[in-house]
This record gives structure tokens, C-alpha cells and sequence, in this order.
């Protein structure tokens, strides 16, 4: 009778037994607020056109999230905050100056074709928000690549377009690109701050890497992928990105230009595209920064980010795969 | 020498629906994203395999009491090779617009597996009549595969049905571009499995 008055207290339950205050929710709402900087960045050097294009992609994704859930009657997760986030991502990696309906179909490809057809979050193959870009970039290639000129003045209705950094290099050269920044400490500075051409979200390194230092300190994503994408960026650049011979190029252009620090931060390191594992992680930042800079270097377009994180997610299951641990104590299997 | 139950119709209907080459098969794949991105291009070669499906199966089943089941393969090739040269003879002279751009996959044809799958499975084991209708059912369910896919992608990728513009504004250039056939090709193919689950009780295309 005695142990039966205590049994109450002894719960039997399977595991986990212990549970963090960390939900899904709780990281996407966080990752969307780190990305508040960068957003408010674009609004201050596009104007409001950078507001409204962000906003319409966050609009049509969550919107497309709910309305394809609840017309198959299962429950709908745009309380979680993912389809937010595949939106505000989508809407940052695109040109200010795109009509109404390219938000729209990008947010559709991003959240129907490539989530919600392979299982919803957690079962995506590739990262939404890029393949959304892709889809967009190679459907519209003039419309996604009209960049306009930053002019921090909040009037757009009259801006000038002009090429990003890495389009200009591309193009003419390091000599074009000194002449059209100044010298050397103006282009830096330039392309800290933001005041370039180039996607709403990317522009803006410093803005960039708060919101990316507040996603390191509460450990949602670890220095791995970030820094062996950025270090093999940056030697790569520096090997092969001279005009004159090995090892005379300049790496900070190549990784303060384009959505490099973006795509390294908030994109690469996406929970389910990636490697789960610490050292399948760093062999994926490496494969991107390979990638990357191919195409930069040797490709036809002037930026490679989008592809080269969308190819290594391709991999990311196989590099898992590769660099599991033994087992303690287990014996290597035998080859027959 | 099993003697095949169904009626022609039925025949038919299991080569547009029931069995049909992309949609419910998987095969003969390439054809249908390399070609498509235009509506004639997929009607002309459509009509091509149609051509081929249909005779390759009646002469098949004439001769299926005089192949030796040793050397049937080469047979078959034989057979498929000569009205692929046929049918490709036939283009060269009266369709040079389209020739020019299909050639390659109305020679390719040779390789089809639809086709040398029906001569194995169907034709070499049943009599002319209802080998006929196979053949005619198997190539018509390719044909409008094609029509389908071929309307999509036409349609979205370049705003035009059979070369004449519809739509002005920018097109979906996507569609035109072989991720695009594949994107076409697995969004109807799963139109399909849905409608066949939905309305007939099957289990889809990948439940066999």
C-alpha cells in the first residue's frame, strides 16, 4: 500500500527525458530577427522599394505555406516561423528594381516545389530561398540582373542602375573597378558599409555580421561552415584572383563583395541542407568556397554563392556519409 | 503462347492510361524532356513513335511463329531499325523544318524501351489484331504525353502554342530549359498518380 500511494511519482516515459527551451519556432524567429539589421540596411540605401519587394516575398511565402496546407486539410506551420524566413531570405537575395509578380512565383517555387512537395521543413533536399533565386535568375535573367545604384536618400522613383562590384570586375577588370570607388580604403569601405550595388540584403557586410554574431553567441550556428567557406574564399582569391601571376590577388574584394557573407552565414549553415556532422561541415564550407570561386573566376557569371551552396547540398548526405566515426571499440569491417 | 483476355478497347485504354510510356512507365524519359520544348516538335515525334509502335508490333506478331526464341533480340532490332529508317527517310524529305531539329531523337528511336518492351511482352506472344491495337494504344499514350508536356512547356516558356505567340511579357525561360522538362515531366507525373489514386483506386505509379 505504501509504494502504491508513492507510484505517482515515479514516471516511466521514454526519452528524451530532458527538454531545452529551444524550438523550431523559437531559432527561425530568432535567425529572421539577426537578418533585421541587413533588412534595414536595404531600406536605407534602396529606399522603399527594398521594404516593398522583402515584404511581398515574406507575404506570398507564408501565404502559399498556409493556403497549400490547409486546402490539404493538415496543420498549418507558418507559426514556426520557416516560411518567414525562406521569404525574407529570398526577398533579401533579390534586385530592388523587380516588378510585383517575381517575388511572387519565387516565393512559390521556394516554398511549394522545393518543401512542400519532398515533406514540408526538415525534409528538403535544397535550401528554398535559393532554389527559388535560381529558378528566378535563369527564368528572368534581365529583370533579376538590373542592379540599382544605392542612394540613401529614401527617393527611388528615379534611381540609376549600374553593375554590382564583382560584375564590374568581372568585366573590366580591377583598373574599372578602382576608378569607379576611388582608391582602395573608399572600395573597403564601400563594400563594409553597403553602398554598392547588388542584392537588398548582401550589400551591407557590417549589418550582416551582427546579425551573424548574435547566431554564433546563442550557438545556432557554429564557426565551421562560415569560416572554411570564407578561408578557402579568401585563398583561393588570393592564389588565382591576381592579374599579374599566383598569389597577388587582393581576397578582401572577393569576400566583402556579393552575397558571400550572407550565403555563408544564414544560407550554407541552414539546418537541413547541410552536414550534421562537425567535420563533414567544414569539408561542405570547402566545397562551397571551391565552387564559388570557379565560378567567379573562370564561369560565366560574375557571382557563384547561390550555385555553389545549392550543388554541395547535393552532397551534403554523401559527405555525412563519409565522415562518420567509427564506433568505439569497433573493429574497421574487412574487405572480402 | 498465352491469348491475351481483353477486348480491343481495352487494349487501347491500357496504352493511353492504364500502362502509358511516361506517365505511368517511366521510360522512354529522355525523348520526352530533350523534345518538348515546343508543341510541334512533340506532336512530330509523337506521331513518329506512334508510326513505329503500331507497325513494329503487327509484324512482330505476323512473324512470332517463325522467330527462334535464341536470336528473337537481333530480330526485333532488325524490325524496329527498318521502319525507324523509314519513318526518318520520310522526314528528311517532307518535314526539313522539323527534321532539322528533331533528327537526332527520330533515329534515336531504335533504342526506345517502350517499343522493344511491347515486341517482347506483347507482341511476340498474341495475335495481329489485338497486337495491333496495343501498338496503337501505347503509341497514342505517348503522343499525348508529349502534347501535354509539350503545351506546359510551350505555353509557360515561351508564351506560344504551335509557334504562334499568346502571351506577351516575360515568359518562364525556365521552362524551355531541360530543368524545366524535368520540373514539367514530375509535376505532371504526379498529377497523374494523384488522379489515378483519387478517382480510380490505384496506388500510383511508384505502389506497383
Amino acid at each position: 500500500m505504501a509504494t502504491e500511494a508513492k507510484a505517482h511519482e515515479l514516471i516511466v516515459s521514454v526519452s528524451p527525458h530532458v527538454r531545452g527551451k529551444e524550438t523550431v519556432g523559437r531559432i527561425m524567429w530568432t535567425v529572421n530577427l539577426s537578418l533585421l539589421p541587413a533588412f534595414i540596411m536595404s531600406v536605407y540605401y534602396f529606399g522603399p522599394l527594398a521594404a516593398y519587394v522583402t515584404g511581398l516575398c515574406i507575404l506570398s511565402a507564408v501565404l502559399t505555406e498556409h493556403i497549400y496546407q490547409v486546402s490539404l486539410n493538415k496543420k498549418t506551420t507558418i507559426g514556426d516561423g520557416s516560411a518567414f524566413l525562406t521569404g525574407l531570405l529570398l526577398g533579401l537575395n533579390l534586385p530592388a528594381s523587380v516588378p510585383f509578380y517575381i517575388p511572387i512565383v519565387g516565393s512559390f517555387i521556394a516554398i511549394v516545389i522545393t518543401k512542400l512537395l519532398f515533406g514540408g521543413l526538415g525534409y528538403n533536399i535544397f535550401n528554398p530561398a535559393l532554389i527559388g533565386r535560381a529558378f528566378l535568375l535563369i527564368s528572368f535573367p534581365r529583370l533579376m540582373t538590373i542592379w540599382l545604384k544605392p542612394t540613401a536618400q529614401f527617393v527611388s522613383l528615379d534611381a540609376k542602375t549600374t553593375a554590382t562590384p564583382l560584375g564590374i570586375l568581372k568585366e573590366g577588370g580591377l583598373d574599372q573597378l578602382m576608378q569607379v570607388f576611388g582608391d582602395k580604403a573608399d572600395l573597403y569601405m564601400s563594400l563594409l558599409v553597403g553602398n554598392r550595388a547588388g542584392s537588398l540584403g548582401e550589400t551591407s557586410v557590417i549589418a550582416l555580421l551582427i546579425g551573424a554574431a548574435l547566431l554564433l553567441y546563442r550557438g545556432y550556428i557554429t564557426w565551421h561552415i562560415p569560416f572554411s567557406f570564407l578561408a578557402t574564399v579568401g585563398v583561393m582569391a588570393w592564389a588565382l584572383g591576381g592579374d599579374s601571376g599566383f598569389f597577388t590577388g587582393d581576397p578582401l574584394i572577393h569576400l566583402l563583395s556579393g552575397g558571400l557573407i550572407l550565403g555563408a552565414f544564414f544560407m550554407a549553415t541552414d539546418y537541413v541542407t547541410c552536414p550534421s556532422i562537425r567535420k563533414g561541415q567544414i569539408v561542405f564550407g570547402i566545397g562551397c568556397g571551391l565552387i564559388t570561386m570557379l565560378i567567379r573566376l573562370k564561369g560565366g557569371f560574375p557571382e557563384g554563392v547561390m550555385f555553389a551552396i545549392l550543388l554541395m547540398n547535393c552532397f551534403a548526405p554523401l559527405i555525412d556519409r563519409g565522415v562518420k566515426s567509427k564506433m568505439f571499440g569497433a573493429i574497421k569491417e574487412q574487405k572480402k | 503462347m498465352s491469348i491475351q483476355k481483353k477486348s480491343n478497347w481495352e487494349l487501347l485504354k491500357n496504352g493511353m492510361f492504364g500502362e502509358n510510356t511516361i506517365f505511368r512507365m517511366a521510360i522512354s524519359l529522355c525523348p520526352s524532356i530533350a523534345v518538348t520544348n515546343g508543341l510541334k516538335n512533340g506532336v512530330a515525334l509523337g506521331i513518329s513513335v506512334m508510326f513505329v509502335q503500331t507497325m513494329v508490333n503487327i509484324t512482330i506478331s505476323a512473324m512470332r511463329k517463325f522467330i527462334h526464341p535464341k536470336i528473337r533480340i537481333p530480330i526485333f532490332m532488325l524490325v524496329i531499325a527498318g521502319y525507324v529508317t523509314i519513318i526518318d527517310m520520310l522526314m528528311a524529305t517532307y518535314a526539313r523544318t522539323i527534321y532539322r531539329e528533331i533528327g537526332l531523337y527520330i533515329q534515336i528511336i531504335v533504342a526506345f524501351a517502350s517499343i522493344f518492351a511491347r515486341a517482347e511482352v506483347f507482341a511476340s506472344k498474341n495475335k495481329i489484331v489485338p497486337s495491333l491495337f496495343d501498338g496503337l494504344g501505347m503509341g497514342i499514350g505517348f503522343l499525348l504525353a508529349m502534347i501535354v508536356i509539350s503545351f506546359f512547356r510551350e505555353l509557360l516558356g515561351k508564351g506560344e502554342l504551335f509557334g504562334y505567340s499568346l502571351i506577351s511579357g516575360n515568359p518562364l525561360l525556365i521552362m524551355i530549359l531541360p530543368a524545366g522538362g524535368f520540373l514539367a515531366v514530375g509535376l505532371l507525373m504526379g498529377f497523374f498518380n494523384w488522379v489515378d489514386m483519387k478517382f480510380y483506386g490505384g496506388k500510383g505509379a511508384s505502389g506497383v
